[in-house]
This record gives structure tokens, sequence and C-alpha cells, in this order.
């Protein structure tokens, strides 16, 4: 049941965007996200759905992962659409009924609206996809680095990041195995009143809760006894290092922001 | 009549993903009313998989369970009465604790039952009696009990259930040889009382070999095999080299067949080497 989640999962697999620099990988993403909302066009979108589509085929990840990640949002999409369909107004009406008209402009918006927020969950999840959490927050750590000279506790928050990223499967696991338990000793959890269930909540939360100190209190002691005392004059075991690829990568990327931005102007 | 019997039990974990495994394959059982059954197996061999789908938590892939004879997976409206015929004290059951007082805590099964207060009382005080714990700790918190006193708490809360079948996953594991002796006393004691069926899952043949009626070894999602005690531990070669622990007596004994010195029978407890010793030495003196 909590298996099925897959946001921020890592697929490993040997691929060329697998092999990329996540530095670079981060910076793309980023890229991507601000292309994809500077189209204003159609044209522009389809731009974005090439630039993904290309992305997802080098990755080898199959496309019914990204349908996955995508499913859960499936409810927020439809609400956005209908809104859109409902009070965008302009073009030919369709439908009137008292404040609520749907003309072709509100569809044309929520269309490319829907398909703009799908293309980007789907390209974003591919930086999770391809990229491990510890190398990933290592990029982050980098391209932050900057900030250390204002203060900036960069270290500090990547490292963070890595330990929440690294306990997200084992508490997930944790859960399933509290809530088994629970269940074998009678508890009602996916059946049952809403009374009963949220009353057996607290049989799966208090064990949880314990179980998460008590794995802080481990790594705290297991870091200590390894001399871990924060960033400073820490060296690396991999350094990440760019690669002719990653700047192919980056100028492909960068050549797309620019037809979009072409487009832009013209139309 | 079988208690519990499995048909083709088939089980594979993150179906069409890349991380598709099977975890149990074509698994055909049969455990009789009143017997011990220990189930031996590596890490990932299955076994816990397998005991998941005797109380219904995880529902088999393809193939079917039955308990007295139905199939539990023919009523959904029935799967909270299975899960009472059948307890299943997991791994580490002491972080499934969460109640402030052991009373409650090991109530909690029995709540779910919709027993009687009364019958409630009567049921905890008896089984914390049952378990060796004394009966002023119904008022303290789990949380200020040692490791071994609270993993009795936790199976003590599904013996007070008093399933048919009760089984346990690694019900000694972490525990010093203390610790181990006064569990296996306890589950001992308690099939005495009950005569209910028991399932043990231990990593070590040592645990169970002197009180399981019969052991299944599982291997690689399948059975190995499924036998009567000494008839598995005649195969005790084969059992460590799919990677078991043989008890060390045994051990000894295989290691003796092979310079010569036949026994003419398995061992696996100390007390039974002292007996085939002895007998061999007084026929050796007799010739």
């Amino acid at each position: 049941m909590l298996k099925d989640i897959t946001i921020g999962q890592f697929f490993p697999a040997d691929s060329v965007i697998h092999r990329l620099d996540p530095r670079f990988k981060i910076v793309m993403t980023l890229l991507f996200i601000i292309m994809l909302f500077t189209g204003q066009s159609v044209v522009s979108l389809v731009f974005g759905i090439a630039y993904t589509l290309t992305a997802i085929l080098l990755s080898k990840i199959k496309l019914k992962m990204f349908a996955k990640s995508i499913k859960p949002l499936m409810p927020f999409l439809l609400v956005t659409a209908l809104l859109n369909i409902l009070f965008v107004s302009g073009g030919t009406v369709y439908f009137h009924w008292k404040f609520l008209k749907i003309t072709s402009e509100g569809i044309n918006v929520s269309v490319v609206m829907i398909i703009r927020i799908i293309v980007l969950i789907a390209g974003s999840s591919l930086l999770t996809y391809t990229t491990s959490p510890i190398t990933l927050t290592d990029a982050v750590e980098r391209l932050l680095s900057p900030l250390k000279k204002f203060k900036f506790p960069v270290h500090e928050l990547a490292m963070m990041m890595s330990i929440a990223l690294r306990f997200i499967p084992t508490l997930i696991e944790e859960t399933d195995k509290i809530i088994s338990a629970q269940k074998a000793r009678g508890a009602e959890i996916d059946t049952g009143s809403i009374k009963d269930r949220a009353k057996n909540l607290v049989s799966i939360l208090v064990p949880l809760f314990i179980s998460a100190f008590r794995r802080a209190d481990e790594l705290a002691t297991a870091m200590e006894c390894r001399c871990y005392c924060g960033g400073e004059g820490r060296t690396r075991l991999r350094q990440l290092k760019s690669a002719p690829r990653d700047y192919i990568a980056l100028a492909v990327t960068i050549g797309f922001f620019a037809c979009v931005i072409v487009i832009n102007i013209i139309y | 009549m079988a208690v519990l019997k499995t048909e083709e039990l088939t089980y594979i974990y993150s179906q069409g993903t890349p991380f598709e495994k099977t975890a149990v394959d074509h698994v055909n059982l049969e455990i009789k009313e009143g017997e011990i059954i220990g189930i031996m197996g590596h890490t990932g061999s299955g076994k816990s998989t397998l005991i998941q789908h005797f109380n219904a938590l995880l529902k088999p892939t393809s193939g079917k369970v039955y308990l007295d004879g139905r199939d539990i997976w023919a009523d959904k409206s029935q799967i909270r009465e299975v899960r009472f015929k059948v307890g299943l004290v997991f791994q580490y059951p002491e972080y499934q604790i969460f109640e402030e007082t052991v009373y409650k805590d090991i109530a909690f099964g029995c709540r779910n039952m919709r027993l009687s207060e009364n019958e409630i009382k009567r049921r905890v005080t008896e089984t914390v009696h049952d378990i060796g714990l004394p009966e002023e700790i119904l008022s303290c918190s789990p949380f200020e009990l040692s490791g071994g006193q609270k993993r009795r708490v936790a199976i003590a809360g599904v013996m007070a259930m008093n399933p048919r079948v009760l089984i346990l996953d690694e019900p000694s594991a972490g525990l010093d040889p203390v610790g181990r002796k006064r569990i296996f006393d306890c589950i001992k004691a308690y099939h005495k009382k009950t005569k209910n069926t028991i399932l043990i899952v231990s990593h070590s043949m040592e645990d169970i070999a002197t009180f399981a009626d019969r052991i299944l070894v599982m291997n690689k999602a399948g059975i190995f095999c499924f036998d009567e005690t000494p008839k598995v531990f005649s195969r005790a070669e084969e059992i460590s080299a799919i990677g078991l622990d043989v008890p060390q007596i045994t051990r000894i004994f295989i290691e003796l067949r092979k310079h010569g010195i036949d026994f003419g029978e398995e061992v696996y407890t100390v007390d039974s080497a002292r007996e085939v010793i002895l007998k061999y030495l007084r026929k050796r003196q007799g010739v």
C-alpha cells in the first residue's frame, strides 16, 4: 500500500541521463521549469514536451513509472482544469448558466495548463528517478556553497536533506510493519468506522514516533563515534567532475530555452 | 483435519516494477491441529512472507490459504475473524507497544475482539502469569521495562487473544541466552496448557530442535523440506549446504561419521548425544 509511493524514488540504471553530473541536472531541471512557464503559446509547449520525452527515452525508465507519479495528483489536476474551464472567458461561448460560462478560450487554457503540469511533474520526477539521493544532496551542497560566505549553514542543510531522504524508505517500511502488527491484533485500520480508525491511528503513530526518535538517537551516536563535526575540513570520496556530455546536455537545454523565448517574441 | 492448508500459494512483491520479486513460489503445505511447527530459512527465503498469509495480512498473488478447510479470502467480512483465530507475533514485537500501561497494551487485542471488561481482565491477568511476569507490572508503563520483559509483554498481547494458531516470528531474536530460554519455556508451557497449534520461525535449529514436532525448511521462496524433526535432521548436511545453522552437536556427529564412527542415529541435543554415546560405549565394551 505505502510501497506504491514513487515520488522521490531512485531507479538505478545505466543511461546517459543517470551518468550526467547531478549539478548540471539540477540546473537543467530549474531551466526546464522556467522554460515551461515562460512559454505562452502551444508551440512552446510542444518544445517542452519534446524536451521531456527525449530525456525520458534517454533515461531508459519505463513510462509507466511516470504515470504512477502523476496518478496521485490527478484530483488536483482535475480541479484546476474545472476552475479554468468555468472561469476563464473569451472566444466562442458554448454554454452559459448564470455566472458560469464555458468558452473556447477556457477550454484552451485548461488543456494547456493540464499538459503543462503533467510535463512539469514528469520532467522533475526524472531528476530524482535518475539521481541517487546522496549525489543529489552533494550537488545541492556544491551549488549552494557560495552562500557559505554569508554564514549560511550549507553543509548542515545538505546533511539534513540527505538524512531525511535516506530515512524516507526506512520509515515507510517501519510504518508498514507497525500497521501489519496492529492489524494482527485486530485493529481496524483500513476497515471499520471513521471513529475506530482515528482511534487506531494512535496505535501506529506512537510506535512510529518512538522508533524515529530511537533511530535519530542511534544515528547521532554513530556519527559522533566517527568523529563527525560538521562540514569544515571534510573531504569527499566521490568528487563531482563535469564531462563534455554535461556541457552538451546543458547546451541543448539552453537551446530549447532560447527557442521558447524566440517563439514568445515572434508570436 | 488440517487447521492450516495452502494450495499453490504464490506471492510476488512489487509486481510490474523493476523491483519485482517472487517471495513465495507455489507452496503447498498442511498443518494439523495442536502441532508445534518450526520454520527455518535464510533471510529472504520467504518465511516471513509465508506466515503473513496465514492471518490474511497479505493476499496471495495466486493460490489459496485454508483455515479449518475454509478459504480465508472467500468472504472479506470475515478477515478480522481470521486474525483472531490466527495470532501473529512479529519480529521485535516490543516496537509495536504503544499504550501507557502494560495492562492496556496486553488488553488491546482482546478489546478489538469486543470481549466483556471482566473477560479481558481475566485473560490479561492469566496471560501475564503464563508469560512469567509479576502481576504488579500491569500498572507500569511498558517503556520502563527491560528489553526481554517488553518482548514478553508484546507476546502476551497476542496470547491473550487465545488464537487457535499462534505464530511467532523469531521470538528470541536479540535476547541473551537467559531471555531466550525464558521465552521458549513460556511458549512450551502455553502449548501444554492450551494445546493450540504453534508455528515458530527461527534462524537457529538449536532453539526449535527440542520441541518442534515438524520442521519446515524454506529455501529460495519454496519448501526445501517439511518433515518430522528427526527426519529433517537426518538431512543436516544438505541443510548446512544451503547456509543454515545446524546445531553444534549435530555438526560434531557429522564429522565423527566422516571419520568412521557411526552412531546410527540423528543427534540434535546435548542430552540425546550423551545417551547415544553411552549406548555406543556399552555396546563396544560388550563386544
